[in-house]
């Protein structure tokens, strides 16, 4: 039989067997309560379309089906412009609290979190090669330390920050210490419940976290002691620097402690890739048992990635709590592991650049597409799909070496699994 | 000190509840290049990581350079002066050869750095030509060359090497061979060899064994082991 007849065959059983219940059974209310309406017409049109639409897009693409190549023309073009995007991207990312209003920061507040959160995860799955399912974990302590440490002790966000991300390492290695020999799956099921475990002691440990009440009342940041209130003393930054008090100046100062720690992150990253333990994460990556037998302390290796990449889950997790002035376990459930995550795979494993398009198109995006309700969730997946079709091995998906004599050549996506730096 | 290099007595070492050394007695002298022979499953490969801890010897004593590294982790005993050149190569692929390299060198914090590599490079030519190419692409001969080479660059006294023939051409074997016979004339570089390729393998090493079962049923001079009948008719069938 022909092929493509075929394919289209198979698409339309499938779209049949998932659309029989959801297409084809209505269910209506009445009097005596919920009855099923068949509606065979639609169910038909339905399956149809998948038969004749999968049969149009074969014959159109005019090769075999099941063949998907990572697109060669989009992969160079992205190339070329990684050279410019990034001070671009910097340079609108500076000047965005200028241009943009409140909605705008707000926004960029929110991608930015994810973005630092990607840069951090990326250090462990991207770099380190450790699949790590539980990341909100880290983010969770971090915000959790700042909440408690301030409420406990009264200290602020600055002398909190550096202890919430050192608490957060500390949880790091906890987790790092039973999961040093496990594996892929393994591990990834392991990091999973760790999370969970995490979430599920902070609402369960009511005395101390406030349970499912969460905590509110967290202080908001300063400038150098100069705080961001209306009261318009000489100790606030609106009456300090003879300004106008504006809501906007607190929300904009939350931007750049975001830019500011975001950028961190990333320095650190492209830092410790050029130096010998990030290369050693690399090279774990790519074979732990040679590795061993370069006498590379595997262990040392894999608790450093886990401890530094939950520090910045740490810091990003404090950033969350001053922000808000509120947390709560409900903040820190799976999705958001599962996000990060989903941000660091399509933007490519181990690529900063690719991290932060995928933080921007997937959290931006969600957010500019709120209007369109409930098709939103409908787009997000399509938008995924499409880049798995299109760039199989996320969106920046070649590696620069760490080291070159002279230029630096890309290695092309083709050749690689993990992205570059 | 004029000992041994390394010295192995009553070694043994299991997999579970398999055993896969029985009792191995083995001496390295500093400057020799000794072979370990025998068939596939014979335990070779097991002895190469027993020496490196990893798994560790259940019974018996591995002394290198006097000292008893039997117990110590692997990292340690890779930081005294042994590298491995493991079997299958495991270099990493989507690394770029110099990355390979320097990764060698970590061991020794990157001392002797540049003259390390430049013996490297004197020995595999090939390697400075694909400095920037990734190790994935390279072919089998010369991810080998880049295995010993990257072992090189830890400038260790005892070199291990785990079956670098496998899978290459006879030719490439014979510059591999060359390359290691050179180093060790040369530089005076100790070299235990593990081989299947017994023949290639008993005529380069100045002393060998052979390795049954897990156990060294003989010993000898390459040249000895060469001209016995039992070896010729179990490892050199069929051989040139």
């Amino acid at each position: 039989m022909n092929p493509i007849l075929k394919d289209a065959g198979i698409s339309a059983l499938v779209a049949l067997g998932l659309f029989g219940p959801m297409i084809g059974l209505k269910t209506e209310a009445s009097a005596t309560g919920l009855f099923l309406v068949p509606r065979p017409l639609a169910l038909a049109a339905a399956v149809a379309a998948v038969f004749f639409g999968r049969l149009v897009l074969l014959t159109w693409r005019g090769r075999r089906p099941g063949r998907y190549r990572a697109n060669r023309g989009l992969s160079e073009a992205l190339k070329r412009s990684g050279r410019f995007l990034t001070p671009v991207l910097l340079a609108f990312a500076v000047v965005l609290p200028f241009i943009s209003g409140r909605y705008g920061i707000d926004l960029g507040i929110l991608v930015l979190t994810y973005v630092m959160l990607g840069w951090g995860l990326n250090i462990v799955v991207g770099l380190a090669g450790l699949l790590d399912l539980g990341y909100v974990a880290f983010y969770a302590v971090g915000a959790y330390s700042f909440a408690l440490l301030s409420q406990t002790f009264g200290l602020g966000f600055w002398t909190c920050l550096p202890l919430a991300g050192l608490f957060a390492a500390t949880w790091g290695v906890m987790l790092g210490f039973p999961v040093l020999r496990l594996r892929g799956d393994y591990l990834a099921i392991v990091t999973l419940a760790f999370g969970e475990i995490i979430r599920i002691v902070l609402l369960n440990a009511t005395s101390i976290t406030g349970g499912p009440n969460g905590i509110a009342g967290i202080p908001r940041p300063t400038l150098f002691g100069l705080q961001f209130s209306a009261a318009g003393g000489p100790d606030t930054f609106s009456g300090f620097f003879g300004l106008e008090y504006s809501p906007t100046q607190r929300v904009a100062f939350l931007y750049y402690v975001i830019l500011g720690l975001a950028l961190l992150t990333n320095w650190v990253t492209l830092r410790l890739r050029r130096v010998a333990l990030g290369r050693a994460w690399e090279a774990l990556r790519e074979d732990e048992i040679a590795c061993r037998s370069l006498g590379i302390n595997v262990t040392v290796t894999k608790l450093t990635a886990f401890a530094i990449g939950a520090a910045f889950g740490g810091f990003a997790g404090a950033f969350f709590a001053t922000r808000n002035a509120f947390i709560s376990p409900e903040s820190f459930t799976f999705i958001e592991s599962a996000i990060v995550l989903a941000i660091v795979v399509l933007g490519g494993l181990g690529s900063q650049l690719g991290t932060a398009l995928a933080a921007i198109v997937m959290i931006g995006g969600f957010e500019v597409f709120r209007d369109l309700a409930e098709y939103r969730m409908l787009l997000f997946g399509t938008a995924l799909v499409l880049i798995m079709i299109l760039r199989p091995r996320g969106l920046v998906s070649g590696r620069t070496p760490s080291v070159a004599l002279g230029r630096r050549r890309e290695i092309s996506a083709e050749l690689v699994a993990e992205g570059r730096g | 000190m004029s000992g041994p290099l390394l010295k192995l007595s009553g070694v043994t070492a299991f997999y579970g509840a398999i055993q896969a050394l029985k009792g191995v007695d083995l001496e390295v002298a500093p400057g020799e290049i000794v072979t370990l022979i025998g068939a596939n499953g014979a335990g070779k490969s097991t002895l190469m990581m027993t020496i490196c801890g990893s798994p560790h010897a259940r019974h018996g004593q591995i002394l290198y350079d006097g000292r008893d590294i039997t117990a110590l982790p692997t990292h340690e005993i890779m930081h005294m002066g042994l590298a491995q050149s493991p079997e299958g190569r495991r270099i990493f692929g989507r690394m770029t050869v110099h990355e390979n390299l320097l990764m060698g060198a970590q061991v020794v914090a990157m001392r002797n750095y540049a003259a390390t590599r430049d013996l490297v490079f004197t020995l595999f030519p090939r390697l400075k030509e694909r400095l920037a190419q990734r190790g994935g692409t390279l072919s089998g001969g010369e991810q080998q060359m880049l295995a010993i080479g990257r072992a090189l660059m830890s400038q260790p006294r005892l070199l291990l090497l785990d079956e670098p023939s496998l899978g290459l051409a006879p030719l490439v074997v014979r510059q591999i061979f060359g390359a290691i016979r050179q180093l060790n004339r040369e530089t005076g570089l100790t070299v235990l060899l593990v081989e299947q390729n017994a023949f290639q393998a008993l005529r380069l090493a100045h002393r060998g064994y052979v390795l049954v079962n897990g156990a060294v049923t003989m010993a000898g001079s390459g040249a000895e082991l060469l001209a016995r009948p039992e070896i010729r008719a179990a490892y050199l069938e069929g051989g040139h």
